[in-house]
């Protein structure tokens, strides 16, 4: 008998005023109880909604049926078929935009709660799981991989697990791309991280880290060293900038800085050698994802914090959760707000963010409402730190050293949206670095889509 | 991990290391620099790269001891491993086109301008060397210039090496007595360069200063090595880390510089007690 509550199981936190001094996860997970409990409110749809909207399109309704029986392992095969980081979306996705945005139930009251599901059974099986995954047999192609992130891994294990020599080439120290640098600890524990990343070292995938692909090796280099095939999932690039007075005072950083030093570097720990300013007050400006990581990452270094943003709290493009966790731990959000100048004393330090007040007029091309200012609005907010969080911009090492590669006025890498095919013959594209700044499971979808045509074009080009 | 081949003090702060990393030394071209974590705690520091030798695999780096992670460094020995070292990363120097240069160097700063020196003269130019030290003690690397220099110019604050005076002294004493430079090219401490160029910019001489900002990635991600270049944000990483010395923003690029010297004074007594015994040792 289905469950009929309309309202989700809510998920175990850690207290806002705990969590909000210490980097440990904040959602701490459903019990097995709770886990069968919601599985139970899923109506079993014969059209399946909730697959329509997933990216990777996980067999939905078919995994949450064998949680709701307690077989929990049963529930991960079925995951697993479709994505290759469940313990990874089921923390980060958007679901709301996603899955749950399209469940039945989430007419008349909540979505089942889809993501917190899927995190439960990958916790699961990574928890009761100690067996090693089974190297398949080679099939004697060797195909390269640019960029360890969310697409890069994607595309790896898939062609690892149909028998391809996989080499993931890392400009990093450590492979996970923005899955280390960029999501804090708190939101997606780095052990999850490596864990997956294990995994597929387990199916035969290796992993070359400080390679700069565009510096120390070409695209033309790996075509040529033996590689049938090239996926670039390198990602997004430069933090882009307001261009308004004060941005290179000490004291400004971009999220990507602020974030890679606190993430990839530790430098919240002692042990650390990498230094971050112990802020009094920080100010963020953004009203993405990285704005959100940004603040409670500030939050959670002991300073007094604000988000700035431009138009009101519902047109913030981050995840509704982040939004409410990052409230409920004491960030203040200025919204319908917009910096002008940034302040500094002396010694070249910020000491304030001047803003204006915004207000929404007509929609713009977006399709959301455009904000403009507010006359004799100005007003000072008191910082010592400023993080501006506002998208980034291509990376330009790939595409100014690989011939024929074309990409887009902005810079993005032009590739096929369902194969990944660029302009090179052999080398595909997927992710941030065709997209711009997106999310993860996007990445994965594309990188997923480009592991199939690789696949397609290796086999064709070559048959046996 | 990555073997120190190499290890030989040039004098009591500056150390010189050759690496193998034979994929980094096969592209590495001068102007262009690497990134280096010394251990799993270490922080990624941007050093330029000063020489290479593509045969051997490997890539020299020259540093002084100024905080934690070059006291670190310094601490290790020859045949010991360092955990990371990546590039080569931004653009190479241009070289092309080039008749008379000065190579304006100063401090550890020279030890970059060497490899810099040796390209252009072995592309045939006619290579002036400035390089200036605080005394006899720092002086570093005098022979390697003198090969690869038409003109050499030792410069010292205190005159117990060379000439007494500053770098900038040299230079304008030089374009004074009529000597043309078609470009000049300066690698040193940010208030010399700042010097440098204010200098060139009087004589309306193409003038490139080689930038080394505080940076993370080093890849065109993380945009901590933004200068303000022309009155543009520019990244040292990927859009430098040579500029046109005339658009830096030098005062700037001085305060940011020192964002972190708290940090690092603290950072570095720390790691100086943790090393006391091991010094003591020598």
């Amino acid at each position: 008998m289905a469950n009929m509550s309309n309202i989700k199981n809510e998920m175990p936190v850690q207290a806002p005023n705990v969590r909000n001094k210490n980097f440990n996860e904040v959602a701490l997970g459903y019990t097995p109880e709770q886990a069968i409990d919601e599985a139970n409110r899923c109506l079993n749809c014969k059209n399946m909604p909730c697959v329509a909207g997933c990216p990777v399109k996980i067999h939905i309704p078919q995994f949450i049926a064998m949680v709701a029986k307690g077989d929990f392992e049963a529930a991960y095969k079925i995951i697993a078929e479709s994505s290759a980081l469940p313990a990874v979306c089921g923390r980060v996705c958007p679901q709301e935009t996603q899955c749950e945005g399209k469940c039945v139930r989430g007419i008349k009251g909540e979505s089942v709660a889809i993501g917190r599901l899927e995190r439960f059974v990958a916790d699961y099986h990574n928890a009761v799981n100690n067996q090693a995954r089974q190297k398949p047999e080679s099939n004697g192609y060797k195909v390269a991989v640019i960029g360890s992130g969310p697409a890069g891994l994607t595309c790896a294990g898939d062609l690892a697990k149909k028998g391809y020599d996989v080499t993931i080439f890392e400009a990093l120290h450590i492979a996970g791309g923005v899955l280390v640098y960029g999501i804090p600890e708190f939101r997606l524990p780095k052990s999850i991280v490596a864990k997956e990343i294990n995994g597929l070292k387990e199916l035969g995938v290796k992993i070359k880290t400080n390679t700069v692909i565009g510096k120390t090796f070409s695209v033309d280099e790996l075509l040529n060293d033996g590689f049938s095939a090239v996926f670039i999932g390198s990602g997004a690039g430069l933090p882009k900038f307001m261009n308004i007075p004060g941005e290179n005072l000490k004291g400004v950083y971009s999220a990507n800085e602020f974030l890679t030093r606190i993430n990839l570097m530790k430098a919240y720990s002692e042990d650390s050698d990498t230094p971050v300013q112990r802020a009094n007050s920080v100010v963020v400006v953004g009203g993405g994802n990285v704005a959100m990581d940004a603040a409670r990452c500030a939050k959670r270094l002991g300073a007094q914090v604000y988000i700035v943003y431009r138009r009101g709290i519902e047109e913030m493009p981050a995840r509704r959760e982040e939004v409410e966790h990052a409230i409920e731990e004491g960030v203040v959000f200025k919204t319908l707000t917009n910096p002008t100048e940034i302040l500094g004393d002396n010694n070249g330090c910020v000491n304030a963010i001047k803003c204006v007040e915004m207000e929404l007029a007509e929609p713009d091309a977006s399709g959301r409402r455009r904000p403009v200012v507010k006359q004799n609005s100005d007003f000072i907010i008191e910082a010592d730190c400023v993080i501006m969080a506002l998208g980034t911009s291509p990376n330009p090492l790939i595409k100014s050293t690989t011939s024929g590669l074309e990409t887009a006025d902005w810079g993005g890498i032009i590739a096929d949206e369902q194969t990944g095919q660029t302009s090179r013959e052999g080398v595909f594209a997927g992710g941030d670095a065709v997209t711009g700044a997106a999310t993860v499971i996007l990445a994965m979808g594309a990188g997923k889509k480009a592991a199939e045509a690789i696949d397609n074009y290796i086999q064709n080009k070559k048959p046996r | 991990m990555y073997k120190i081949v190499k290890r030989k003090e040039l004098n009591k702060t500056v150390t010189l290391m050759e690496i193998y990393a034979p994929f980094v030394a096969n592209k590495a071209e001068p102007g262009q620099f690497i990134i280096l974590r010394v251990d799993e705690q270490g922080e990624r520091i941007p050093l330029t790269i000063a020489d290479y030798d593509r045969a051997a695999g490997t890539v020299t780096i020259i540093f002084q001891i100024v905080g934690a992670t070059t006291k670190k460094l310094n601490m290790k020995k020859e045949n010991e491993y360092i955990q990371d070292f990546v590039g080569p990363l931004g653009r190479a120097t241009e070289t092309e086109g080039v008749k008379n240069v000065a190579v304006v160097g100063g401090g550890v700063g020279a030890a970059i301008a060497y490899p810099v020196a040796k390209k252009f003269f072995e592309k045939g130019a006619n290579v002036t060397t400035i390089v200036g030290f605080r005394n006899k003690d720092l002086v570093i690397l005098e022979k390697e210039f003198k090969a690869v220099s038409n003109k050499f110019v030792l410069m010292s604050d205190d005159g117990s090496a060379g000439q007494k005076g500053l770098v900038t002294n040299a230079l304008k004493d030089l374009i004074e007595s009529g000597q043309k430079f078609d470009k000049v090219i300066t690698i040193g401490p940010l208030v010399m360069m700042k010097f440098v160029s204010l200098l060139t910019k009087e004589y309306n001489i193409p003038t490139v200063a080689s930038m080394n900002p505080i940076m993370i990635d080093g890849t065109g991600m993380c945009g901590g090595c933004r200068l303000s270049v022309g009155g543009k944000i520019r990244f040292a990483c990927v859009d430098g880390p040579e500029f046109d010395a005339h658009l830096i923003d030098f005062d700037e690029a001085i305060a940011r510089s020192g964002t972190y010297s708290d940090f690092e004074k603290h950072s570095y007594e720390k790691t100086c007690n943790l090393f006391k015994g091991a010094d003591a040792n020598g």
